[in-house]
């Protein structure tokens, strides 16, 4: 049990009060139709699923219902932090940009 | 070491205070080449290099394993061994397993307490029973032993189950598996461990892989906290952490690590002499030798490889099986724990070749692998031994989340991902 703190309420709440949306910034690619078996299939089911860091979709499902972005360590449970999808995408990008 | 374990020897060993018994496997000191490694010594990768080595005569093996032998999953299950599944690929694959298990303990020697006392898996909604008829009657056709019952035969066969109209998910009926049944997870791991080191193979523990050596896209060797290892060709099986070496291979996989819990009571009278499975309500129970009530959850809906899950998952477990059995509403829980479990979008084990040559994968079993230790260890040593895969694994590759040719087993798979 983990204690979330919803980026659109503010408050601190218990993990059982949110739903895991799973890992984020999966960007659809944008000419389906076009895209090799190979590319189409890492999208729809390949995952980073890593021991460590993990960037990840959560619903606030019994609170305010928004989608949000947490930074969760998938080895301990600790996090450092929750965001709205825009605020946390602009780090995530900085993040992977000196990775 | 060796000489086969029988009554005379229990009897003589008895009458010396059981002081001579020696390890059940060698614990040699790594060698700096192999002809093929396996990493993960939990069930499935002992199996594997059991088979090689009684099947296929690579006799020049090692498994390594980060922790101890048989720590991980293999320590963690509800030991259930079933073979009801819906799709031909995925029925013959676990029915080669389960016909495995009937004949393991005379195989390795050592007794791994297989009891087929048969498993139920309950329907709760008009939609289980149909899907429970359908896989009743898909499991006749390929000749596996299959019952559909109504809620009254549930109760004539297992009396203190609550098949009442008044609970929240009534019991309208269950397939009945007879041949299935439960075994002794930790002998399963000693057993194979036994059984191979015999054969010659190296168990190395406490050595864990923090690089793969690959040129070409072909492996060339491991290293490893014990120092390099060249060989050219590496069994995967790692459960849980196998993304985690997928990444050291520059491989991407379709997993996601998640825990499972479960827990056991204090030892009772026996009580439940089968396995009660409920898919809808998400819980399953049986009872062990030792007389604990072994219980199952579902996942914890995160991704983790902590070990542990939330305490919200086993309250809903918990509810769900005093619903079943509400006799068991006074019983007092010993121990819980977790593993970790790698989950595919389909619900099916992934045994295949990879893009790196020389490099396999056993994984993917997500909650239910224990089942199949046996089988998926002897299509593996086939798959790896002749670099092909054994026709029983053919349709397990990784390259099915390419081609679109899912074998979506979450119907049967016993536990919702």
């Amino acid at each position: 049990m983990f204690v979330i703190k919803c980026p659109h309420c503010f408050e601190a709440r218990e993990e059982e009060e949110f739903s895991y949306g799973g890992e984020a910034f999966v960007a659809r690619p944008t000419s389906p139709e076009t895209e090799s078996e190979e590319s189409w299939g890492d999208y729809l089911f390949m995952k980073r699923n890593p021991k460590g860091w993990h960037w990840e979709m959560w619903g606030h499902s019994t609170g305010c219902r928004k989608f949000f972005v947490l930074k969760r360590n998938t080895a301990n449970h600790t996090t450092v932090g929750a965001w709205t999808l825009a605020e946390a995408r602009k780090i995530y990008d900085a993040e992977e940009a000196t990775a | 070491m060796k000489k086969d374990y029988s009554i005379w020897k229990l009897l003589s060993q008895g009458l010396k205070h059981h002081e001579g018994w020696t390890p059940a496997w060698r614990s040699p000191e790594i060698k700096s080449s192999y002809d093929v490694v396996i990493i993960g010594a939990g069930g499935h990768g002992l199996a594997t290099a059991y088979y090689l080595a009684k099947e296929h005569g690579i006799k020049n093996i090692a498994v390594l394993e980060k922790g101890y032998l048989g720590g991980g999953n293999t320590a963690r299950n509800t030991t259930i061994v079933r073979s009801n599944y819906l799709w031909d690929e995925a029925a013959m694959l676990y029915e080669h397993s389960l016909k495995l298990w009937e004949g393991l303990t005379e195989d390795i020697n050592y007794n791994v307490m297989f009891s087929q006392r048969g498993v139920f898996n309950l329907g709760h909604t008009l939609q289980d029973m149909r899907d429970i008829e359908r896989r009743v009657n898909a499991n006749n056709l390929n000749g596996i032993d299959a019952l559909a019952l109504n809620a009254q035969e549930v109760k004539d066969r297992i009396p203190m189950i609550n098949i009442s109209k008044d609970t929240r998910f009534p019991i309208m009926g269950a397939s009945f598996q007879p041949r299935a049944g439960v075994a002794r997870h930790d002998a399963v791991a000693w057993g194979f461990a036994r059984a191979a080191s015999n054969y010659g193979v190296d168990i190395i523990e406490n050595c864990e892989v923090t690089a793969m050596d690959i040129v070409n896209s072909a492996i060339k060797g491991l290293q490893t906290s014990k120092g390099y290892i060249s060989t050219s060709k590496v069994g995967c099986v790692t459960a849980g952490h196998s993304s985690v070496m997928a990444k050291a291979a520059g491989i991407r996989m379709p997993l996601e690590s998640h825990p499972l819990q479960a827990f056991v009571s204090e030892s009772l009278k026996p009580i439940l002499d089968t396995v009660v499975m409920s898919n809808a309500v998400h819980g399953y129970v049986s009872q062990s030798d030792k007389g604990e009530l072994v219980i199952g959850a579902g996942i914890d809906h995160y991704t983790s490889y902590a070990q542990r899950g939330s305490p919200h998952v086993i309250e809903h477990t918990a509810a769900a099986i005093i619903e079943l059995f509400p006799m068991f509403s006074r019983v007092r829980m010993n121990r819980q724990w977790g593993g970790i479990v790698d989950t595919t979008p389909d619900a099916c084990p992934i045994i295949s070749k990879t893009k790196v040559k020389g490099l396999y994968f056993n994984c993917g079993w997500g909650t239910g692998g224990f089942k199949a230790t046996p089988g998926s260890g002897n299509v593996f040593a086939h798959t790896i031994a002749h670099d092909e895969p054994h026709p029983l694994n053919a349709a397990f590759t990784l390259d099915r989340f390419h081609t679109g040719h899912l074998i979506d087993e979450h119907g049967a798979a016993g536990v919702a991902h």
